[in-house]
């Protein structure tokens, strides 16, 4: 096990050096260079050559890149051109605020995609499967903007049922000790901030949710179509089990393992797919302010976004083929 | 991490599929008819590459033009109407007329990216394919790294760096799709090359470039139709998010479905049209293209023959 795990984690060597280089070429790409990348299009010629010198960008290519290496292995990105803050800083500042979105969301497509999933399998080519089908073919066709929107009109302005925008009711006081603020609202024993969290948690949870919520179903009722047809199914049925007995202790354990990989590998795509959702609903994470710093060219936010982001993506598959290996024995031996 | 996608996509009914000569070609045919779900998926495809070719005979009105702009308050804009059946949008323009004008941005757009991702990526799945050894770890490894990033993220920072236009959403766009294509095609080929006609055509002496290029190749194209299509229902979605964002064109007066959405937001409660219309005409044409690639999907697989 350690072993399988080392060799993953060296197969992250250089994926992360070629995306390091990727980011590298694209800044000195700019026109302009990547002076004006750091300062900003209208910068002054006199800047640019102060900057050239300071950060070294007369020197040869090879060199710089080497020093580049060095300051990433060290996560510093710089400063922010827009909001003048150290990248790195503001980043892990809004980092809880994303991870607490994508919680929320495989939440919602959890606990709704497996039974949905489970329900279709099981009445295979019947009105429910059809319908689970196009419905999960829905899902993944809606634009999460769009989506959002309809959420946002619907519950929040016409019904007023949940807040339009944020983590937290702006007159509400909390103490930000971890940033999570489910978290943050316990340790002040504060009760009426953490309901106020997940009422602002619900609309965008549902409509970051939804894409996931008809892949987690689709592979549910895939994996399990294809357990109920093994013999030990049959048999467990066969020398007289309950349904639901079966069910629960043959069909649903053993589906299960693609589902986790399923939900493992789309928990990274909402780490650091969640732009547009949190565009919508002003929710003050990594997308909202990558989706801002590309309209402003704010490059070193960019760049170590991007960076930041691809980090934990691929982390995050890391973790799910470790789990996969530890439920499923046979994955270690390849 | 291969091995357990691998095992997820032939679950998700992604296998590499057996094409050969024309019964197959009439047989999927056959089998498509059969299937109303793709029948409806590719009516819609149809309606929506009419419209856009059409676009200057069937709109009502210039899509750029504001002349009922006096109608327009920032607590008012006129809903559909007999004049107008879409309504205006929030600068006093004609909806209907940039809503079809928008069909053509998003399926210029849509084909121009695909090209571009398909042919670089199909370059790269027939190097590595064809060739294996160095040639594959390389593709492999490059491919690795841009499925690294997160779609949606690839293409916002190489839509950041050429800036604001429609040639940098296209590019933006494409740029995710090679990955997929280039590891499709390499391990459609893959497949194909353990097949016995291959070893047939080894045996008789013919060279490998004839060999890849007229008899693996062709016969290894199959999921790349049915990834085409989906990545056209991807790249609509994805260029209307790109300018939902306020990167697509500069020009303000190039009727963008994304951007329409993206103006509506101000004007949620007072004028909800300019939202749910521009966005329920993504989300059918994205679904078109979904429900007939899934179908095309599961016609050309002889595994999931009904």
């Amino acid at each position: 096990m350690f072993k399988f795990i080392v060799r993953r984690l060296l197969l992250l060597i250089p994926i992360l050096l070629g995306l390091s280089f990727l980011l590298f070429i694209w800044v000195r790409a700019l026109p302009g260079g990547p002076a004006t990348a750091l300062l900003g299009e209208r910068a002054t010629p006199e800047r640019v050559a102060q900057v050239n010198a300071a950060y070294g960008f007369d020197k040869p290519v090879l060199e710089q890149y080497v020093k580049y290496l060095g300051r990433i292995l060290r996560f510093e990105f710089g400063q922010s051109i827009t909001l003048r803050k150290d990248v790195t800083d503001e980043l892990l500042r809004r980092f809880p605020a994303t991870v607490e979105l994508a919680a929320a969301a495989m939440v919602f497509a959890v606990g709704l995609g497996i039974p949905l999933g489970f329900a279709a399998a099981k009445r295979e080519r019947s009105w429910v499967d059809s319908t689970a089908i196009v419905a999960s073919l829905a899902g993944v066709s809606i634009p999460v903007f769009f989506l959002a929107q309809i959420l946002k009109w619907i519950f929040a302005l016409k019904l007023n049922w949940f807040p339009t925008i944020g983590r937290l009711q702006p007159t509400r006081e909390l103490e930000h000790v971890t940033n999570f603020n489910l978290i943050d609202s316990v340790i002040a024993l504060d009760w009426g901030a953490w309901v106020d969290t997940v009422k602002h948690l619900i609309l965008p949870g549902i409509a970051l949710g939804t894409i996931p919520l008809a892949i987690v179903a689709r592979i549910t009722r895939a994996s399990v179509l294809e357990v109920l047809n093994e013999d030990y199914v049959r048999t467990a049925r066969a020398k007289g089990m309950s349904r639901r007995i079966v069910d629960r202790r043959h069909v649903l354990r053993n589906a299960l393992l693609p589902i986790v990989t399923v939900v493992g590998l789309q928990t990274g795509l909402l780490l650091s797919g969640a732009v547009l959702t949190e565009t919508v609903f002003a929710w003050g994470g990594i997308g909202q302010l990558l989706s801002g710093a590309v309209l402003d060219k704010d490059y070193p936010v960019i760049q170590g976004g991007v960076m930041f982001l691809a980090v934990v993506f691929v982390l995050v598959n890391l973790i799910v083929d470790v789990l996969y290996a530890v439920i499923d024995p046979r994955i270690r031996v390849r | 991490m291969a091995t357990v996608q691998e095992h997820l996509q032939s679950l998700m009914g992604n296998r590499v599929v057996e094409t050969a000569g024309s019964s197959l070609t009439r047989e999927t045919w056959r089998r498509l008819r059969a299937n109303r779900i793709a029948m409806v998926g590719g009516a819609v495809i149809v309606f929506f590459v009419l419209v856009a070719i059409f676009a200057p005979w069937l709109a009502p009105y210039d899509p750029r033009v504001n002349t009922w702009f006096d109608q327009i308050r920032p607590s008012s804009v006129p809903g559909p109407s007999r004049e107008h059946w879409f309504g205006l949008d929030e600068s006093g323009r004609d909806l209907l007329s940039r809503i079809i004008y928008g069909a053509r941005t998003s399926l210029v757009i849509g084909i121009v990216s695909l090209a571009i991702g398909a042919s670089i990526g199909a370059i790269f799945g027939v190097l590595a394919g064809a060739f294996g050894g160095w040639a594959d770890s390389l593709v492999m490894r490059v491919t690795d790294v841009l499925l690294s990033v997160p779609s949606l993220l690839l293409a916002l920072s190489v839509a950041a760096v050429i800036g604001q236009s429609q040639t940098a959403v296209m590019i933006a766009v494409a740029v995710p799709n090679i990955p997929l294509f280039a590891r499709l095609l390499r391990s459609s080929m893959m497949a194909e090359r353990e097949k016995d006609y291959v070893g047939a055509a080894v045996s008789v002496g013919i060279k490998r470039r004839p060999l890849v290029m007229s008899h693996i190749l062709p016969n290894s194209l199959g999921p790349m139709i049915v990834q085409g299509t989906l990545a056209l229902a991807t790249a609509v979605i994805d260029a209307a998010a790109l300018s939902f964002l306020g990167l697509g064109s500069a020009d303000p007066g190039v009727p963008e479905w994304g951007r329409m959405l993206a103006n509506a937001q101000r004007y949620l409660n007072v004028a909800p049209h300019l939202c749910l219309i521009p966005g329920f005409v993504i989300f059918i044409t994205v679904l078109g293209f979904n429900l007939f690639g899934e179908s095309l999907r599961e016609a050309l697989d002889p595994k999931l023959r009904r």
